[in-house]
């Protein structure tokens, strides 16, 4: 082939085979081919699925013969995080609690993805139950950042980025609870959208916190994470907190330029704890924008100091409550050593979940302990309300915040593992717009003294999707980021 | 028992007639199928599955806290209750804590000719469990999933019933009320009604609570009142020897007729309830709560009233005919052929239910439709056929399925009315009868009772018994008068 169609954005691809430049089954082909190369290196994916991804892209092709109208992604390949279900396919949410489980129905996020003729290459690696900031807590194994083997991805949904990264795929889905999507897309220097809550539906992704999770789209580029958003969102029946999104497609407004945008930078997230060097990364930002004529203010978050204390009471209580299905009883792990039901539960459990799950189940079930509801859940719940507010208050004049998205470039493996608390403290630019539900981007903005990717988060007001893909889509024509490829030899 | 004054106070579940699961498509008319049959990825709990209210329980559940009197919450919520046991899925039940659906409300019942009223504290949904089958010496058990997820509306009265009687006529009332909405099938030994009782005592006369045991697993009205009744003496032998009641989740066993321990207050769950984050709260508008008040159908109290104010029924009868809102539908389309409320009302309860009860028939099942009663009081009523003989004919409406006049027809059964068909019988009775004759004539007017009754059999019942009188009265002369 005298095209390598792995170098190609997701736009791209989709033109060319409704072109029939070249065939659905050609792209999907040469994806495989670099996974089996290169997955070796990275882990970023617990499961290609090959077969699955031959055939469905030999039905693009069958369309694209008959002359059928297809949507701009027909044909395009796509990495799916291992919390998604795809029928058929093990879904095991990097748990071995999980293990030969394989889901009967389908996701409503791969239904959509699969009517517009997308290909799912494969299921993608994470940290258990989509819990941690650096693929390291998988019963898979870890994940390799591109950019440097013996440093992480980020996560949870590291496995996505850094497929994404590697060009192992245009396109992945994500899921962000707390910046699941956005701390890896910055780490491994690509493009990754927690959308506002409510605007792709959950139906079919594996619990972590009901009221903060979303999926998300990564890709190379924003034009691509456009594309791949307009595919999955809109309400639907099977999940009641999706809502109707406003009508017409994002990706056509995001060539439409910024002038008139206000930008507010937190101050609460320019202080302590980021990084110098992601600090001067994110004011350069700051200083092309004023060069373009943007009106740039500090802003306050009041109450952000306590998110990541909000974050972990209100996301932890959930999670203890959702991930209690995994009881060995109906599917997945059971353990050989029941005597009763209570040893059932237990042993199943205790040798189902790894350490950072059971802190997180722990935790949560002393929050919703009685006796202790009304000082944690209770009172989070509030800090939360008043997050929501400061937000609100900050976007009645400026339409975009941004900040960095992770204080940090990607750290070395092992190196925060041991230590939850260090761990919680990669997430704290990214945790707010979860817990006030805002929309927010993740855009590559420039590279570490190491060479490790930096990237720049946009938050914008709740289903202004286009406004902060419009300026991600400006940020990356002007910011001048060198078109470094990872090198994988 | 004067001693004591029991408190008692019920919690119900009722399973809601809705065609499908409370939060999934799945239909709830798994009674008697396949284990495991009638269940989906969503009330199978399976990894990523979001539930979504069934508009259709939410409806039914308004109508249910309005029938009682109850106050709909304009805004009400889901809440997760969390305990682990393999009929539950998810771990969790979907339920409303903090914000039921229904909040207060009131049920009367009639307890020697005085009305108490009943108040109820809260109605709530919430999602039904599964199944456990302990497999005999099997060593394991078995998990069928097809209850899962049905509607339930739980109805929790205050701490206002006084004793085991009371707390029958409530469940009698509420279950007459759930049946006239259509809101529930109300089976009790088939579980679409469930009970639980509280119970405790307090020193006659105190108006301190005492601790109280709650019971459960009773299976019927009888049961309840049994289990209560037991209960209420257990507790008095305690306090009459010193000892104190244990706050306690007790098990009623129907055969031992006994209640035993479960759990104490200290193995209590902690349920850790939270709102459920996948369910928005529940918005019900107050012009949608004025449509259902507009849209409830006569209930038994007003109907109980009806048949009292405009066919002149006693409260006694009236109550019988309207517990039931099947046989009270009975009663009035018969009516609408024979308007003789009285001897309908006699002829319903003491043939029809008689026989019905003899073979376990529900009313909707009787083989003798409402027209062909109204059309059997209609024969009696005309002096086609005597009372006596219209119970014969009954028994042939009922075995046969067909309607009276056609048995009254082939069996030959009409009334003779003809008098000069009457007047030779009436000749030889009074023959075969001269010391009778003798007795009337002499001032015992009475015995013309016998002489009818003498004509009768002669008859085969089917002489007009009021002719015959006349007839006998013009042959004795005035003798007796």
């Amino acid at each position: 082939m005298s095209l390598d169609v792995t170098n190609l954005t997701a736009t791209e691809i989709g033109r060319r085979v409704r072109e029939r430049e070249v065939s659905a089954e050609e792209v999907t082909q040469a994806y495989l081919n670099r996974i089996e190369a290169l997955d070796g290196k990275l882990n970023a994916f617990i499961r290609p699925t090959p077969e699955l991804a031959i055939s469905l892209a030999r039905e693009v092709d069958e369309k694209v013969g008959k002359g059928e109208s297809l949507g701009p992604l027909a044909g395009v390949p796509v990495a799916i995080k291992d919390n998604i279900s795809v029928p058929g396919v093990e879904t095991s949410a990097g748990s071995r609690s999980l293990r030969g489980y394989r889901p009967i129905y389908e996701s409503t996020v791969w239904e959509r993805m699969r009517q517009q003729g997308l290909i799912c290459l494969g299921k993608t690696n994470l940290d258990e139950f989509a819990m941690g900031s650096s693929t390291e807590h998988s019963a898979f194994g870890p994940t390799s950042n591109p950019w440097d083997l013996d440093r992480v991805p980020g996560g949870s949904s590291g496995g996505s980025a850094a497929a994404v990264a590697a060009r192992l795929t245009p396109l992945a889905l994500g899921s962000d609870t707390g910046g699941s999507v956005r701390q890896p897309a910055s780490l491994c220097g690509v493009v990754g959208l927690k959308p506002t809550y409510g605007s792709v539906s959950r139906f079919g992704l594996i619990a972590f916190a009901s009221s903060l999770d979303q999926i998300g789209p990564l890709a190379r580029n924003v034009t691509d994470s456009a594309l791949l958003f307009d595919a999955i969102r809109g309400r639907d029946q099977r999940d009641s907190t999706t809502v109707d999104y406003p009508a017409g497609p994002t990706a056509e407004k995001v060539e439409t330029g910024i002038e008139g945008l206000r930008v507010g930078v937190p101050a609460e997230l320019m202080g302590e704890g980021i990084h110098p060097e992601t600090r001067d990364a994110i004011r350069r930002v700051v200083d092309r924008l004023s060069a373009l004529g943007i009106q740039v203010g500090e802003v306050h978050l009041p109450h952000l100091e306590h998110s990541i204390a909000t974050y972990y009471i209100v996301a932890c209580a959930e999670a203890s409550s959702n991930l209690a299905r995994y009881d060995g009883i109906r599917y997945g792990h059971r353990t050989e050593a029941a005597e009763d039901l209570e040893s059932l539960y237990t042993r199943t459990r205790g040798e189902g979940f790894a350490p950072e799950v059971k802190r997180r189940i722990i935790l949560g079930t002393y929050v919703l302990s009685s006796g202790y509801y009304d000082a944690y859940y209770l009172k989070a719940q509030k800090l939360r309300t008043l997050m929501r507010r400061d937000f609100q208050e900050v976007h009645r004049e400026y339409d975009v915040l941004l900040s960095p998205v992770s204080p940090t470039t990607a750290f070395r493996k092992g190196e925060k593992s041991e230590d939850p608390l260090e761990m919680y403290l990669a997430d704290l630019c990214t945790l707010s717009a979860n817990l006030a539900g805002v929309p927010a981007l993740s855009v590559p903005c420039g590279f570490s003294a190491e060479g490790l990717p930096i990237g720049v988060q946009l938050m914008g007001r709740p289903f202004e999707e286009a406004t902060i893909l419009r300026m991600g889509r400006v940020l990356e024509q002007e910011l001048d980021v060198p078109d470094r490829m990872p090198d994988l030899g | 028992m004067t001693r004591y004054q029991p408190v008692i106070g019920l919690e119900t579940h009722v399973q809601l007639s809705t065609r499908s699961k409370l939060f999934c498509g799945c239909s709830t008319d798994y009674s008697g199928q396949e284990p495991n049959s009638f269940v989906c990825a969503v009330c199978l709990g399976l990894p990523g599955v979001l539930p979504v209210l069934n508009a259709e329980a939410l409806k039914i559940s308004v109508r249910t806290v309005l029938a009682v009197n109850g106050t709909v919450s304009e805004d009400s919520r889901f809440d997760r209750k969390q305990y682990f046991y393999p009929d539950l899925p998810k771990a969790y039940q979907i339920s409303q804590f903090e914000h039921p659906i229904g909040l207060g409300g009131h049920i009367d019942v009639e307890l020697d000719g005085a009305v108490r009223r009943i108040e109820i504290t809260r109605l709530h949904m919430e999602e039904d469990a599964g199944k456990l089958v302990h497999v005999e010496d099997g060593g394991h058990s078995l998990v069928d999933y097809n209850r899962c997820s049905v509607p339930l509306l739980e109805i929790v009265t205050e701490p206002d019933i006084r004793s085991p009687e009371e707390a029958r006529l409530y469940l009698q009332k509420l279950k007459s009320i759930l049946e006239y909405l259509g809101a529930s099938d109300c089976n009790m030994e088939e579980g679409s009604l469930r009970c639980d009782a509280n119970v405790s005592l307090m020193p006659a006369g105190s108006s301190l609570y005492g601790s109280k045991a709650e019971i459960k697993n009773m299976n019927s009205f009888k049961a309840v009142s049994r289990a209560i009744q037991y209960e209420i003496e257990r507790q008095a032998e305690l306090l009459d020897r010193g000892e104190k009641v244990v706050q306690e989740t007790r098990l009623w066993d129907d055969s031992s007729g006994r209640t035993s321990s479960m759990r104490s207050k200290e193995d209590a769950h902690d349920y850790r309830y939270f709102p459920e984050p996948d369910l928005p709260p529940v918005r019900v508008e107050a012009r949608e709560i004025e449509q259902a008040w507009q849209d409830l159908p006569e209930l038994p109290d007003a109907r109980r009233q009806r048949l009292i104010n405009d066919h002149g029924l006693s409260g006694y009868d009236a109550g019988v005919l309207t517990a039931q809102k099947a046989i009270a539908d009975y009663f009035e389309a018969a009516l609408q052929v024979q308007p003789n409320s009285k001897s309908l009302s006699n002829w319903i309860q003491s043939e029809l239910l008689g026989y019905l009860n003899r073979d376990g028939l529900d009313i909707e099942d009787s083989p003798v439709s409402p027209g062909s009663l109204g059309e059997l009081i209609q024969l009696i009523d005309s002096g086609k056929i005597s009372g006596k003989i219209a119970k014969e004919v009954f028994a042939g409406m009922y075995q046969t399925r067909r309607p009276p006049a056609e048995i009254v027809r082939e069996k030959g059964l009409e009334q003779i009315s003809d008098e000069s068909a009457l007047e030779a019988v009436v000749a030889s009775v009074l023959e075969a009868h001269p010391e009778q004759i003798e007795s009337y004539r002499g001032g015992k007017t009475k015995v013309i009772g016998f002489l009818v009754g003498q004509v009768m059999k002669e008859t085969r019942g089917q002489a007009n018994p009021g002719l015959v009188n006349q007839l006998l009265k013009k042959k004795l002369g005035s003798g007796g008068a």
